[in-house]
C-alpha cells in the first residue's frame, strides 16, 4: 500500500485533479445549457415532451460509442471527453428543470402575472426559486453519474482516473484498477454531499419549512 | 371608471365566450359578476387586466383604452385577488404584501411602512410580517392576498372568487371585513363569484351572466324584486325569493285592501253594528273622499256612547299610517315595535287603500320559515 503511494502518489493526485476537471467542466456546461433550455421548454409544453424523449434516445447510445464518434470530429484529448460527457449531463438537468418549472403552482404564477410581473421577473423571482429543489436534484444526479463515466475519458486520451483503470486492465494489476475506482467513488460521494449542502443553502427559507410540514 | 364597449372574446372559431358585452362601472362601485360556470364571468374580468386578450371591442379604464397600454404596467395599476390565494411561498408576508411595490422599485423604507399600515387594516399583528405564508391559516392567507392587491393603492381591484376556497365561517367573516374595508377605502371592485348569497351581501350592483351575455345588471334589491326572466329566478332560487320578500315586497302587495271603515257623520250606534258584523274591535274613519281621518276602538265607544252620538266626536285622530309604496321590511319593524294591532295603508293623498294587520305578517313570517310561498302568493294575488 505504502509502496503503491510511493510510486503512484503524485500521479494519483494529478489524475484525480484531471478527473475532477473533466467532470466539473462537463457539468457546468450542462447546467448552463440545460437550465435555460428547460425554462424555454416549459413555455412550449407540446414541443417539450417530444424534445425530451428525443434527448432520452440520444442518452441510450453507449457512452463508449459517443466517445468514439467524437474522435473524427474533435480528435482526442480533454475537449472531446468534456463534450461527450456534457451530452450525458443534459438529460437529467433538462428534464428536472422542465418538470420543476412546469409543476410550480400555477396559482402562484398567475398571481405574479396578475400583479404585473414581466416574464423574466416571473422566472427569476417566482419560478426558479420554487423549482430549485427539483433542479438541484437533477444536477446532483448528473454530477454523480458523470464522475463515474468520466473514467471513460481515458479511452480517448482525456486522462483522469480512468487511466489507472485502463492501465490496470492492460497490465493485469488489480491494485491500479482499485487506485482508479476508489478515488472516483469518493469524489462522487463528496460531490453529492457538497451539492446537497449547496441545495440546502440555496433553498428559500419559506420553502424549507413548507416542505417539512408538507 | 371602467367601461366595456361591445366586448367580445372568441376562442378559436366556436361560440364566443363573451359576446358583445356593454357595461359601465362607476367609481367606488362594488360590482359582482355572477353566473353558472362557463358563462364568461371570469373571462370578462381577466380581460380587464389583459390576462386574456380581447377579440373585439374596447375596455376603458379611467377613460384610457387598455389595449394602448403596456400590459405589465396596466396590471401593476390594477389590484388582483385570486381564489387560490397564490401567495409566494418563498417570500415572507411582508414581501408578499408589497410585491407590486418591489416591482415598481419602491425603497425599502417605503415598502416597510406600507406593509405595516396595511396589516393593521385586517387586524393581524405586525409580527406576522416576518412569517411565511404556510404558517398562516387559509383565512389569514387570503387577508394577505387582499392586502397585496391594495399595496400600491390601485383605484380598481379585480377579485376572482376570492373567498370561494374558504370554509363558510371564515368566508362570512372575510366578507364582512372586506365590505367594510371597501366602503372605507372607496375602491371600485369587480368581483366574480358563483355564490348568490355572497353577491347579494356585498354588491352594489349584480351582473348576472349566461352564455357570455349579460342577463340582468341591477341592484340586489331590484333583482330580487324584478328578476328579468326565468333564468334569473331559477338562479336566485325560490327560497331566496321568498326569504328576500320582506326586503323587496311593498306594503301595497300584501295589505288587505278591504278594511272595515265608517265615514264621518256615522252615528256611534251604527258604528257598533258595523263592528259586530265585521267582528273587529276598531274601525277606521274616513271622510267622503276616503281620506283617513282617525280610528275608533271599542273602548272609546264604551266610554262615550252616552255623551256623543257621532263618530267624529270620539275618534282618535292621532293615527299612524304607512304608505303603500313603503317596503314591508321597514314596516314590520315599526308594527312590531309599536305594539300596534294593525297599520292603515294610505296613498300619497292620504286616502285609505288598505290595512296591514299582525295576522298578515304572521302569514308572511310563516311563509319565510315553513312555506313554499304558495300562501303568500295567494295573498299577493288577492291584493292585486
Amino acid at each position: 500500500m505504502m509502496n503503491f503511494f510511493a510510486t503512484h502518489g503524485n500521479e494519483l493526485i494529478i489524475k484525480t485533479w484531471e478527473h475532477l476537471y473533466i467532470s466539473m467542466a462537463a457539468i457546468l456546461l450542462g447546467v448552463f445549457v440545460a437550465v435555460p433550455l428547460g425554462i424555454l421548454l416549459s413555455r412550449a409544453p407540446n414541443f417539450a415532451d417530444r424534445f425530451i424523449s428525443f434527448i432520452g434516445i440520444l442518452q441510450t447510445i453507449p457512452s463508449l460509442a459517443i466517445l468514439a464518434f467524437f474522435i473524427p470530429i474533435l480528435g482526442v484529448g480533454k475537449l472531446p471527453a468534456i463534450i461527450a460527457l456534457f451530452f450525458y449531463s443534459l438529460l437529467p438537468i433538462l428534464r428536472n428543470t422542465y418538470i420543476g418549472i412546469r409543476d410550480v403552482n400555477p396559482a402562484v404564477v398567475e398571481a405574479g402575472k396578475g400583479m404585473g410581473m414581466s416574464a423574466l421577473q416571473s422566472i427569476i423571482k417566482v419560478e426558479l426559486p420554487m423549482a430549485l429543489p427539483v433542479i438541484m436534484a437533477g444536477i446532483r444526479l448528473s454530477t454523480v453519474y458523470l464522475i463515474g463515466w468520466a473514467t471513460l475519458a481515458a479511452f480517448i486520451g482525456g486522462g483522469g482516473l480512468g487511466d489507472f483503470i485502463f492501465d490496470g486492465l492492460n497490465l493485469y494489476q488489480p491494485s491500479l484498477i482499485i487506485a482508479g475506482t476508489v478515488p472516483a467513488t469518493i469524489l462522487a460521494l463528496i460531490a453529492d454531499r457538497l451539492l446537497a449542502f449547496l441545495e440546502n443553502r440555496l433553498m428559500p427559507e419559506g420553502l424549507k419549512n413548507s416542505y417539512e410540514t408538507a | 371608471m371602467l367601461e366595456f364597449h361591445n366586448v367580445t372574446k372568441r376562442y378559436g372559431n366556436g361560440k364566443p365566450a363573451v359576446n358583445n358585452l356593454n357595461l359601465t362601472i362607476k367609481k367606488g362601485e362594488f360590482v359582482c359578476f355572477i353566473g353558472p360556470s362557463g358563462c364568461g364571468k371570469t373571462t370578462t374580468m381577466k380581460m380587464v387586466n389583459r390576462l386574456i386578450d380581447i377579440t373585439e371591442g374596447t375596455i376603458l379604464v379611467d377613460g384610457k383604452n387598455i389595449k394602448e397600454q403596456d400590459s405589465v404596467k396596466l396590471r401593476r395599476s390594477i389590484g388582483y385577488v385570486i381564489q387560490q390565494i397564490g401567495l409566494m411561498p418563498h417570500m415572507t408576508i411582508r414581501e408578499n404584501i408589497v410585491l407590486v411595490g418591489t416591482l415598481l422599485n419602491w425603497t425599502k423604507e417605503r415598502k416597510d411602512k406600507r406593509a405595516r399600515e396595511l396589516i393593521k387594516l385586517v387586524n393581524l399583528p405586525e409580527e406576522y410580517l416576518d412569517k411565511y405564508p404556510h404558517e398562516l391559516s387559509g383565512g389569514q392567507q387570503q387577508r394577505i392576498g387582499v392586502l397585496r392587491a391594495l399595496a400600491v393603492n390601485p383605484p380598481l381591484i379585480l377579485m376572482d372568487e376570492p373567498f370561494g376556497a374558504l370554509d363558510p365561517i371564515t368566508r362570512d367573516a372575510l366578507q364582512e371585513e372586506f365590505k367594510k374595508l371597501q366602503k372605507e377605502l372607496n375602491k371600485t371592485i369587480v368581483f366574480v363569484t358563483h355564490d348568490m348569497d355572497e353577491a347579494l351581501k356585498l354588491a352594489d350592483r349584480i351582473v348576472i351572466m349566461k352564455d357570455g351575455e349579460i342577463v340582468q345588471a341591477d341592484t340586489p334589491e331590484e333583482i330580487l324584486r324584478n328578476p328579468a326572466n326565468e333564468f334569473v329566478e331559477e338562479f336566485l332560487g325560490k327560497d331566496r325569493l321568498i326569504q328576500g320578500r320582506p326586503d323587496v315586497t311593498t306594503v301595497g302587495q300584501i295589505m288587505n285592501s278591504t278594511p272595515i271603515t265608517v265615514q264621518i257623520g256615522t252615528t256611534l250606534k251604527s258604528a257598533i253594528t258595523k263592528m259586530r258584523d265585521g267582528r273587529v274591535d276598531s274601525l277606521l274613519i274616513t271622510d267622503s273622499d276616503n281620506v283617513l281621518k282617525g280610528f275608533l276602538d271599542i273602548e272609546s265607544i264604551n266610554n262615550n256612547y252616552k255623551k256623543a252620538s257621532k263618530v267624529e266626536n270620539v275618534m282618535e285622530t292621532n293615527i299612524y299610517s304607512v304608505s303603500q309604496d313603503s317596503l314591508l321590511r321597514d314596516t314590520i319593524h315599526k308594527i312590531l315595535r309599536r305594539g300596534a294591532q294593525y297599520v292603515p295603508v294610505v296613498d300619497e293623498n292620504h286616502r285609505l287603500v288598505g290595512i296591514v294587520t299582525r295576522a298578515t305578517l304572521a302569514t308572511l313570517v310563516y311563509d319565510t320559515i315553513w312555506g313554499d310561498g304558495t300562501e303568500l302568493e295567494e295573498i299577493v294575488a288577492q291584493a292585486e
